[in-house]
């Protein structure tokens, strides 16, 4: 399993990714340059969460343009998977990868603090080592994260069951009190239709030890490497 | 040639900003105001040969950059 990770000028989770992928996880992990043309041979490319740019004109309108989403869109559309956590899902829906955009949340303030997600979806290789409707709890840290999507779009996510994750209540009830951002139908997390391009806004990589205060951000990753070795197998 | 872009949010997407401001200027007394929306502007000059030609090339940025058609709608004008 080798997983790629981006940095875009502004990114700031990208050390935490690579750190939670190497020591917790016991990953191979290769960190990449937004600069550089898309090289070598990867299972899954991570776009992690910060500021590229600063954010500037609308988050990840700018990182969609730097030289390596190049590669990554042709990555994609091959079958490869990428996971965009926060910025990194910004920056897929910019880049049209995903349907949808993130908007201002809708409290106009930046949040910052753990949440509850229910799996909403387990056919995905981001999600099949999972339970439908288990819980996860992860932090998020983000001030436009509002997903908004029209209702034809919404229409169509919901036909091909596109929507991964959820926020909802410690009950595991999606309400409108357990939604930090106001956020369509309480989503914090999509796929593309073909289940290879995932984005989410709350942070797995900030989730992956028990001395973080929970670990089921690694049970995501993990899934991913699970189904990835899966892939591997089939083929061989 | 002066370009003037102003990009607003569509109909339907959420806009917390133009709420807030709205209330602040109901708390003024201002209660004639309905619907605030809250857009960007953005100025620019542009080298261009003709009025036709600024204009494909602005609709073409703003189509590739400067907005973003699933929550934006744009418009903008053209001094010599």
């Amino acid at each position: 399993m080798r997983w790629g990770v981006i940095t875009f000028p502004g990114s700031c989770d990208d050390h935490d990714v690579v750190d939670c992928l190497k020591s917790d996880l016991g990953q191979k992990v290769k960190s990449l340059w937004h600069k550089d043309e898309l090289a070598g041979n990867f299972d899954c490319l991570v776009l992690p969460g910060g500021f590229s740019y600063g954010d500037y004109l609308r988050c990840g309108a700018m990182a969609r343009f730097s030289p390596i989403m190049g590669g990554v869109m042709k990555f994609a559309q091959s079958g490869g998977l990428v996971l965009g956590v926060c910025n990194g899902f910004q920056i897929l829906c910019e880049s049209g990868l995903l349907p949808g955009a993130l908007v201002r949340n809708s409290g106009l303030r930046f949040v910052c603090q753990p949440v509850h997600l229910r799996v909403e979806e387990t056919d995905t290789p981001f999600t099949s080592s999972l339970k439908k409707g288990q819980l996860l709890r992860m932090p998020v840290k983000h001030g436009e994260g509002c997903y908004y999507a029209d209702p034809k779009t919404l229409e169509s996510l919901r036909k091909n069951r596109q929507l991964l994750l959820r926020y909802v209540d410690a009950k595991g009830k999606p309400v409108a009190s357990a939604n930090p951002n106001g956020s369509v139908e309480n989503i914090a997390g999509i796929c593309n239709k073909t289940r290879n391009v995932f984005g989410l806004m709350p942070h797995p990589e900030d989730a992956c030890s028990a001395l973080l205060g929970s670990d089921d951000g690694a049970k995501l990753f993990m899934s991913i490497a699970a189904a990835c070795a899966e892939r591997v197998s089939r083929h061989a | 040639m002066r370009v003037k872009i102003f990009v607003s949010l569509k109909q339907g997407v959420l806009d917390p900003q133009g709420k807030a401001i709205e209330r602040s200027l109901h708390t003024f007394g201002y209660d004639e105001v309905r619907d605030v929306r809250v857009g960007k502007f953005l100025e620019l000059e542009v080298d261009a040969a003709s009025r036709e030609g600024a204009e494909a090339r602005v609709r073409e940025m703003c189509d590739k950059l400067l907005a973003n058609p699933v929550i934006e709608d744009y418009r903008f004008e053209i001094e010599d």
